[in-house]
C-alpha cells in the first residue's frame, strides 16, 4: 500500500470505514429528500421554465427579438455561450489534468464538478443552436451529403472547429463521467431493496461485477481518457477563442488569446465549482470528504488562473499601445474610459484584483469569503466576455454608425433560464446521482484518511 | 464429488492480497476477485495480464486522424474547394494548418469512443445486464476471492478452506455450482 507523508494533511476527516463511504454518500439517495431540496428544484425549474419559454418565442419570432443592431451584432448570445463553456472547463480539468498529475484530493470533487461540467457545456450548446435563428436548420453544421450542389462546410472556419470542439468535449466529457459512474451505481444497485429503485439503478450500473480484470481495464480506461481527455479541455476553449481571435475587428484580432481564454475558462470554472459545492457539501453532510483543504486548493488554482488572467488583461492593453495602430489603440482606450468603462472595471476589479485576496491564508480557507468570492469571480468572467464582445462592436470604424446595446428581454430571459436549467439538472444530479466517486474515495480512504494516518504516524513513533 | 465455490472475503485490500499469495503460493488457481475498488498489486499474484485497451485506443485514435484528414480533403480540396479571401485551397499540404483543429478533435473524438466501446463490451457492462457479482458486499466494504474446485482437482475443498483459515479472513462461503 502506498503511505503518504505525515506532513500532507488528511483528505478525509474522522474516523470512517469503508462502510461509512458508502452510507454517507448512498444514504442521501435512499432517504427522502429534505424540504429545502424540493424548494430549491422548484424555483430552479420555474426560471427554467420561463427560460425554454423564452427559447421557444426567440425561435418562432426569431432572433431580431434580441436587442442586436446592425453595429453591435453579437452580443449576449455569445457572451452566454463563451461564459457557459468557461464555466465547463474545471470539470474535465479536475478529472483528467488532476488525474495525470496524481492530485488525491481531486476525488472528492471531480464528479460533481464533471457533472457541473456536462450541464454547463449543454447551456453552452443551446446558444449557437437559438442563434443560428433557423434552429430546425441545424444539422447543416455537419458536413453532411446534400442536393444543393455539394455544400460543404468550411473547414477554414473557427465557427466550425467549435462545431467540433463542443460536440467533442462534451460527448467524451460525457463518457469519462458515465465510466466513472458505473461502479457507484453497482454500489447503489446492491445496497438498495425498494424493487423499482433496485431495477432503475441495475440498470444504470450496466451489471458493473468489479472483478480484478474489470478494475484493471477501469485504471486503463480512466487514465487514458485523461491523457486524451487533457489536451482536449485547452483546445476546446483556444478554438472558442479563435472565434474571435480569426477575425480582424480590433480588440478580438489577439494572438494571446487561446491561453488567455483557457485560464479564464479554468478561473471561472473552479469558481463554479466553489459556489456548487460549497453548498452541496453542507447540504449533503459531505464536509469529512470535501473539507477546508479541498476549498483551499481550488482556491490555490483561483489564484493562479486569476493572475494569468490579469496579466492577459495588461499585455493586451500594452500591445495595443507599443503596436501603434490607431484602431488598436482606440479599441482598448474605449473600453476602460468610453462608454462601457463601468463593465471593463467590474472585469478589472472582480477578476484581476479581488482573486489576489487569497494570497492571505485566512481568506482562501475561509468558507464564506470564497463562496462570495466565487460569485464576484463569475459576475467578472461574464463581464470579461462582454467587454470584449460589445465594446469591442460597439464602436467601429465609422463613427456614424456607433451605438450601444440594449438587451431585450428575451436577451434576459434566455439568459436567466439557462441558469435555471443548469441548476434544475444539478439539483437532479445531487438527488439521484452518488456525488462524491465513492469507489475513489475509498481506494485512498487508507492513505489519506484521518485516523488511518494518524495510527500511521504513531506506528512510525514507535519504530 | 460436486464442485464447490469458495468465496473468501476480507475485510481489507491488504489481507485480501496475503490471502490470495498464500493460495497462489500453494499451487492453487484463484479464479477472481472481487473488490469494491481497484486493488493495486492483486493482478500479478492472481495471473490477470495487463489489458490491451491502450493500444486500442491509439488505433481508434489513428482511424479518426486518417478519416478526418480524407474527410477534410475531399470537401474542401476535392469536391468544392472553396476560395476565402485567396487563401491557397487547391492542395491539402498547403491548407493544412486551418484543418488541424478538425483532424485534432476527430482523433480524440475516435480513441475516447472507441475505447469506451471496447471497454464496455469487454467488460460485458452493457445496459440492461444483470449484476453478476457473488455478494452484494463486494460493491461496499468486502473483498472476496473466488476459487472452483473444478479449477484445482489436486486440492479438496477442506483443504483450501484450512488454508485460507491461516490468513487473516473475515468468514468463508462455500457453494455447489
Amino acid at each position: 500500500m502506498h503511505s503518504e507523508s505525515s506532513i500532507r494533511e488528511p483528505l478525509i476527516l474522522g474516523h470512517k470505514t469503508y462502510h461509512d463511504i458508502t452510507v454517507d454518500i448512498v444514504g442521501p439517495i435512499e432517504n427522502k429528500a429534505p424540504r429545502g431540496w424540493y424548494i430549491l428544484t422548484s424555483i430552479a425549474a420555474l426560471i427554467a421554465a420561463y427560460g425554454i419559454g423564452c427559447i421557444l418565442y426567440l425561435i418562432g419570432e426569431g432572433i431580431g427579438t434580441w436587442g442586436l443592431n446592425k453595429t453591435v451584432d453579437w452580443a449576449w448570445d455569445i457572451t452566454n455561450f463563451v461564459w457557459w463553456v468557461g464555466i465547463g472547463h474545471a470539470g474535465t480539468l479536475i478529472s483528467a489534468v488532476l488525474l495525470l498529475f496524481r492530485q488525491k484530493w481531486r476525488m472528492a470533487i471531480n464528479r460533481s464538478a464533471e457533472a457541473m461540467t456536462i450541464f454547463a457545456v449543454i447551456m453552452a450548446a443551446t446558444f449557437p443552436m437559438i442563434h443560428m435563428g433557423r434552429i430546425w436548420m441545424a444539422y447543416y453544421v455537419f458536413p453532411l451529403p446534400n442536393q444543393f450542389g455539394s455544400l460543404w462546410v468550411n473547414f477554414n472556419s473557427p465557427l466550425l472547429w467549435d462545431v467540433f470542439a463542443i460536440s467533442t468535449y462534451f460527448s467524451v466529457s460525457l463518457v469519462f463521467w458515465y465510466i466513472g459512474l458505473i461502479p457507484d451505481f453497482a454500489t447503489i444497485r446492491d445496497r438498495l431493496t425498494k424493487p423499482a429503485w433496485k431495477k432503475a439503478y441495475s440498470i444504470l450500473s450496466f451489471g458493473w461485477t468489479g472483478n480484478a480484470k474489470a478494475w484493471t481495464r477501469f485504471e486503463e480506461v480512466s487514465l487514458v481518457l485523461a491523457g486524451v481527455a487533457t489536451p482536449l479541455v485547452f483546445s476546446v476553449h483556444s478554438v472558442v477563442s479563435m472565434d474571435f481571435a480569426t477575425s480582424i475587428i480590433p480588440g478580438w484580432h489577439t494572438t494571446i488569446f487561446p491561453p488567455y481564454f483557457v485560464s479564464g475558462a479554468v478561473f471561472s470554472g473552479f469558481a463554479m465549482v466553489q459556489t456548487l459545492l460549497l453548498v452541496l457539501r453542507k447540504v449533503m453532510k459531505l464536509e469529512s470528504y470535501i473539507n477546508v483543504k479541498h476549498v483551499e486548493y481550488m482556491n490555490i488554482v483561483i489564484i493562479v488562473t486569476g493572475s494569468i488572467v490579469g496579466v492577459a488583461y495588461i499585455t493586451e492593453l500594452f500591445i495595443s499601445w507599443y503596436s501603434g495602430v490607431e484602431y488598436e489603440s482606440y479599441a482598448f482606450i474605449n473600453r476602460a474610459t468610453g462608454p462601457y468603462w463601468w463593465a471593463y472595471w467590474s472585469m478589472m476589479t472582480c477578476n484581476v484584483i479581488s482573486p489576489q485576496l487569497f494570497w492571505f491564508k485566512k481568506l482562501r480557507t475561509n468558507l464564506a469569503f470564497t463562496f462570495f468570492m466565487s460569485i464576484v469571480v463569475n459576475v467578472g468572467m461574464w463581464f470579461e466576455r462582454f467587454v470584449i464582445i460589445v465594446t469591442s462592436l460597439h464602436r467601429d470604424y465609422m463613427p456614424s454608425s456607433w451605438t450601444m446595446f440594449h438587451p431585450t428581454w428575451v436577451d434576459v430571459g434566455v439568459f436567466l433560464g439557462t441558469i435555471g436549467i443548469f441548476f434544475t439538472l444539478y439539483l437532479l444530479f445531487a438527488r439521484y446521482f452518488p456525488v462524491v466517486a465513492l469507489n475513489e474515495l475509498k481506494s485512498i480512504l487508507k492513505s489519506s484518511g484521518e485516523s488511518y494516518k494518524q495510527q500511521q504516524a504513531t506506528a512510525d513513533q514507535h519504530h | 464429488m460436486a464442485n464447490k465455490v469458495i468465496y473468501a472475503v476480507y475485510e481489507d485490500p491488504e489481507q485480501l492480497k496475503e490471502g490470495a499469495r498464500t493460495l497462489v503460493t500453494s499451487g492453487i488457481r484463484v479464479k477472481d476477485v472481487f473488490s469494491p475498488f481497484p486493488v493495486h498489486g492483486i493482478d500479478p499474484i492472481i495471473g490477470v495480464k495487463r489489458t490491451r485497451l491502450g493500444i486500442a485506443a491509439f488505433m481508434f485514435g489513428i482511424t479518426g486522424t486518417v478519416l478526418a484528414t480524407f474527410g477534410i480533403w475531399y470537401f474542401n480540396i476535392f469536391d468544392w474547394p472553396m476560395n476565402i479571401g485567396g487563401k491557397p485551397s487547391f492542395h491539402l499540404y498547403q491548407n493544412i494548418p486551418a484543418f488541424i483543429p478538425v483532424i485534432f478533435e476527430f482523433t480524440v473524438l475516435c480513441a475516447a469512443h472507441g475505447m469506451a466501446i471496447t471497454y464496455l463490451i469487454r467488460n460485458k457492462t452493457l445496459p440492461g445486464m444483470p449484476a453478476r457479482n457473488p455478494d452484494p458486499r463486494t460493491t461496499d466494504d468486502k473483498f472476496i476471492i473466488e476459487v472452483r474446485t473444478g479449477d484445482n482437482h489436486g486440492h479438496s475443498s477442506d483443504e483450501i478452506t484450512g488454508l485460507l483459515r491461516t490468513t487473516p479472513v473475515f468468514e468463508i462461503n462455500e457453494r455447489q455450482y
